[in-house]
């Protein structure tokens, strides 16, 4: 046994049971104790996470079930801190909606653990133990707001779907195992790589898998659940949706598809680019159309997730010239950016609704350029960094995935995803003329604490920072990937 | 003085005191805004004349060179440099900032602090395009124009403004992605370099090539505009403001000009070569067909935005002549252009501001009450119509005369210019401002104020400086366009 490579897990474990507990013993109408916990049990993982990364750790523990790396510590220490932000941000909406209190704490905490074993599983069962654990502290927080019809419409649409996926995963999971006789990833990888017999159970199986993980993404046609979530959701919840455990998807991904079933790389690879294609194309096509922000979020989500596959399938070694674990950088470069970018973008929605009130129109934010100048710059660096401007952030991230992609030879794809990024321009660019062209139709009112605005504000200059100096993030996202691949 | 990094000067100046703006300015300090915009604008053009002073006219590569590594996983580099073709645009763009404070000062009374951080942050991004060696350095800057240009279209445009921002956006958008494209896969020819100038070198199919030549013509001649993707360029016009008219033709669509001359004739020699009818056969369109659309516009402003898509039809022809009458002709039309063109677009601004429209047949017989205005904007459209001893003159004829040398037909489609631009200049200068007072709206009119005197005068300057005394401008480019020329020639086919 190699207990140090759980400590994180077990910490966590335990101080998601302390804050239930002392939220109980603790009654004041803020929470301040379980709320101050649950913060403090963020910050000492992330330091530890950050220690751990640092050290360069790499070790199996628990009988090869689960691994620690430098990519494990890494999308560990970013889930966590995404976690922390979505809780920072969420406690004046929270506090309003009567949702402010442990269960939210030790809900997000257990979500977090889930993701926590999802990054580290090096077995199927683990990884699938990993996100049944943290699907399961989903529901329930998107189902927080009991009097909401929305919501519990939206936790009952999220549930059916995710069991359905959580079905798929778990059938192509036991296809891997009939075929290869473990349920070990690495013993997966080797079984595949010396010439299979049940080559055709092993594809069957891969299919649902890549099936199981396009929906953890949300990439069409395993779409459908976003839209409705990230509308019917309180906002408060889409960032603890929408945020940390698209971190913990590409970790599963990664693990599924590279560590484990590498050699059939070029089976998943046209499945990816097939996902990929129609999530960019179904996604900005249908977010021009949407005239709900949060509704229009969720489909750009689907697009960038898609510009995000793109990189994923791009892996190849196969002499074009770039190693996979560029691609798989390029991707984690993605899709951390994009998980920055979405929490900035759902916090500017929350800092905009009070008491009774959702912000959620386009028209809502209607002259907010004039009345509230730093929060709509804050928002309009977000909208310039999803639709991939220089000199934000996701400039850098499409940039990345563009230049993996072009050197696998596939000029039509790249061609193709630039062109509909044009058309993603549109509807991002709409929110900016919303804000600082049109004539307000309300009065705007901005709630949060003085710690969330700092936040907020570092948020929307990180996004900035990111794009002026893009190269240690880069870097890390490279180094980690590849340290972990080698 | 090669310690001080002036290249760097210039490009950040500008953009500092932009954010200065922003972060301090309110509704309530607007005078104290425009002030330091001022200030910050003038000191940004300041900091651009050492580069001409200091200039080595025998030296054809690059100058004031600083380079140091930014994004290492990729190998791109914070590389900048401006030979004899990048000189002038740097002060061009400095001086036509300082213009567009002065010319919002009184007409902006909302949102001062953005507006004049926007101009000042687009002035410091725009010289970044022409000092920018580093493949994607340029793209970043090249891209990011388009947000303040955005901003100021779409927030103190007219009355189609959102339209117009839209359409100027992803016009351009759509261009510059392909580009994009094209730089990455110029990257991997290059066995891992966003270097400019290593790109000169770098041997290249002939597929590659067509297919780098479309990609960049893409981004370039959306920008410039050529026919027939030109379409965004009159709603721009006259949507923006005064100020956003006169970056738009002055700079701006120099950016493309100058993406011709830095990417396509040297990386894509064989396919320049090859294409290059094409593109006259578009210049010549350009000049004709858009000169032939100009005569017949009713408002001042479109009128003025067409002529310019038929002046730079002329920079486009000259490039692809080849020789170095015709790109030196080329390059003194840009800048001819951005002194014109900008004095023409003030000079409608102060009539608008006056009178609130820009239609021609509301005006007649100006110069009775506006005298000192009228002596200003009959010498900017004698310019415009290319009249010897202004600066109209000196590109218009030297690209003439390249396109003569090489095929007489060419020379007289191209001369035809001459007679066009004097047409529809000459035709609105007589229907606004002779003849008699046309009705109690013009003979109420004032006349310049000592603000507009100041910015009208420094133009004329400018404009004369240019058309009398060339050589102060051409002698700079020698040496460059002479080397760039050699690049051309070469053939990098394998």
């Amino acid at each position: 046994m190699n207990w140090i490579a759980i400590y994180p897990e077990i910490y966590l474990l335990v101080m998601a049971c302390v804050v239930m507990l002392a939220d109980l013993f603790f009654k004041d109408a803020d929470h301040r104790v379980a709320y101050g916990l649950t913060l403090l049990t963020l910050l000492v993982l992330a330091v530890m996470s950050g220690a751990y990364y640092a050290s360069g750790l790499e070790v199996f523990a628990m009988q090869r079930m689960v691994i620690v790396d430098p990519m494990a510590m890494l999308l560990k220490l970013f889930t966590t801190v995404a976690t922390g932000i979505s809780l920072i941000y969420a406690r004046r909406y929270a506090l309003d909606r009567g949702m402010w209190g442990g269960e939210l704490f030790s809900l997000s905490l257990f979500a977090l653990l889930g993701q926590f074993v999802m990054i580290s599983g090096n077995n199927l069962l683990m990884i699938y133990l990993g996100l049944e654990l943290l699907s399961l502290a989903l529901y329930a927080l998107v189902a927080l707001r009991r009097d909401s019809a929305l919501a519990t419409e939206a936790a009952m649409k999220y549930f059916v779907l995710g069991a359905l996926a959580s079905g798929f995963l778990l059938y192509g999971m036991s296809m891997i195992y009939g075929a290869t006789g473990s349920l070990d990833l690495g013993v997966a990888f080797k079984t595949i790589a010396m010439e299979p017999i049940n080559r055709a159970a092993l594809v069957m199986g891969l299919v649902f898998i890549v099936a199981g993980v396009a929906f953890k993404f949300g990439a069409v046609p395993f779409h459908m659940w976003i839209p409705d979530v990230y509308q019917g959701a309180p906002t408060a919840i889409v960032l603890l949706v929408g945020g940390a455990p698209k971190l913990a998807a590409f970790a599963m991904a990664i693990r599924l598809l590279v560590e484990g079933m590498f050699p059939l790389a070029v089976d998943w690879q046209q499945m990816l680019m097939v996902l990929a294609l129609l999530s960019i194309v179904v996604g900005n096509f249908a977010a021009i159309a949407q005239t709900n922000l949060k509704r229009m979020l969720a489909y750009s989500t689907i697009a960038q997730i898609g510009f995000m596959l793109l990189g994923l399938m791009s892996g190849m070694i196969n002499g074009n010239g770039i190693s996979a674990s560029v691609a798989y950088g390029a991707a984690m470069f993605y899709l951390v950016i994009y998980v920055l970018t979405t929490l900035g973008t759902f916090g500017v929605i929350m800092f905009m609704a009070h008491q009774g009130f959702e912000a959620e129109d386009l028209k809502d934010f209607a002259g907010l350029g004039k009345s509230h100048p730093w929060l709509a710059g804050v928002m309009a660096f977000l909208m310039f960094s999803l639709a991939g401007l220089p000199p934000f952030a996701g400039f850098y991230a499409k940039f990345e995935v563009l230049s993996v992609l072009l050197a696998t030879g596939r000029v039509w794809l790249v061609v193709v995803a630039v062109v509909l990024s044009v058309i993603g321009a549109f509807y991002y660019l709409r929110m900016v003329k919303t804000m600082y062209f049109d004539a307000p139709t309300r009065e705007h009112r901005v709630q949060a604490s003085p710690v969330a605005w700092a936040l907020m504000s570092l948020n929307g200059l990180a996004v900035l920072g990111l794009g002026i100096l893009p190269g240690g993030l880069m870097t890390l996202c490279y180094q980690a990937i590849a340290n972990t691949l080698h | 003085m090669q310690s001080l990094p002036l290249l760097s000067l210039s490009i950040w100046t500008p953009i500092a005191f932009g954010i200065l703006i922003l972060l301090l300015g309110r509704d309530s300090n607007a005078p104290a805004m425009r002030s330091l915009a001022l200030a910050g604008s003038i000191l940004s053009f300041l900091v651009t004349i050492p580069l001409v002073t200091n200039f080595n006219l025998a030296d054809a590569g690059m100058q004031f060179v600083e380079r140091a590594p930014w994004i290492e996983p990729f190998n791109i580099h914070y590389h900048l440099g401006i030979d004899g073709i990048s000189l002038w645009f740097v002060p061009l763009t400095a001086f036509i900032t300082v213009i567009t404070v002065i010319a919002g000062w009184e007409i902006i009374t909302e949102r001062v602090a953005l507006y004049m951080a926007s101009f000042l942050i687009l002035s410091g991004l725009m010289v970044g395009v022409f000092c920018a060696l580093d493949g994607i350095l340029f793209y970043v800057f090249f891209e990011a124009t388009l947000i303040p240009m955005y901003l100021i279209i779409g927030i103190w445009g007219g009355p189609r403004r959102v339209y117009a921002a839209f359409k100027f956006f992803l016009y351009t958008l759509l261009g510059s992605l392909l580009m994009l494209v094209a730089l990455i896969y110029l990257y991997f020819q290059s066995g891992g370099s966003f270097n400019i100038l290593d790109w000169y070198t770098v041997p290249l199919s002939s597929v590659a090539q067509v297919l780098l030549f479309v990609a960049f013509f893409f981004a370039f001649a959306v920008k410039i505009p050529m026919w027939p993707v030109h379409t965004w360029l009159p709603d721009a016009h006259v949507e923006a403001p005064t100020g956003g008219s006169i970056v738009l033709a002055a700079v701006m669509l120099k950016l493309g000009a100058y993406g011709f001359v830095r990417f396509v004739l040297p990386i894509v020699p064989d396919a320049s070569h090859e294409l290059a009818p094409i593109i006259i056969t578009l210049s010549i369109i350009a000049v004709i067909y858009i000169g032939l659309v100009a005569m017949v516009q009713t408002d001042m402003k479109k009128l003025v935005a067409y002529s310019s898509i038929a002046h730079m039809g002329f920079v486009t022809l000259g490039f692809f002549l080849f020789s170095n009458l015709g790109v030196q002709g080329g390059l003194m039309q840009m800048i001819s252009h951005g002194f014109v063109s900008g004095a023409m677009f003030m000079s409608i601004g102060v009539l608008y501001d006056r009178m609130h429209t820009r239609a021609i047949a509301e005006y007649g017989g100006v110069t009775t009450v506006m005298p000192h205005f009228a002596a200003f904007a009959v010498l900017f459209a004698m310019a415009n119509a290319g009249l010897p001893g202004t600066s109209g003159f000196v590109g218009e004829w030297m690209v003439i005369l390249a396109a003569v040398k090489g095929n007489f037909w060419l020379g007289m489609l191209a001369a035809t210019t001459l007679i066009l631009g004097a047409s529809y200049t000459l035709w609105m200068v007589k229907r606004v401002f002779f003849g008699p007072v046309r009705n109690d709206h013009v003979a109420a009119l004032k006349d310049i104020g000592s603000r507009e005197f100041v910015i009208l005068a420094l133009l004329a300057a400018a404009v004369l400086w240019f058309g009398l005394y060339p050589k102060f401008f051409t002698d700079p480019m020698q040496a460059s366009v002479t080397q760039l020329l050699q690049h051309v020639a070469a053939s990098k086919l394998q």
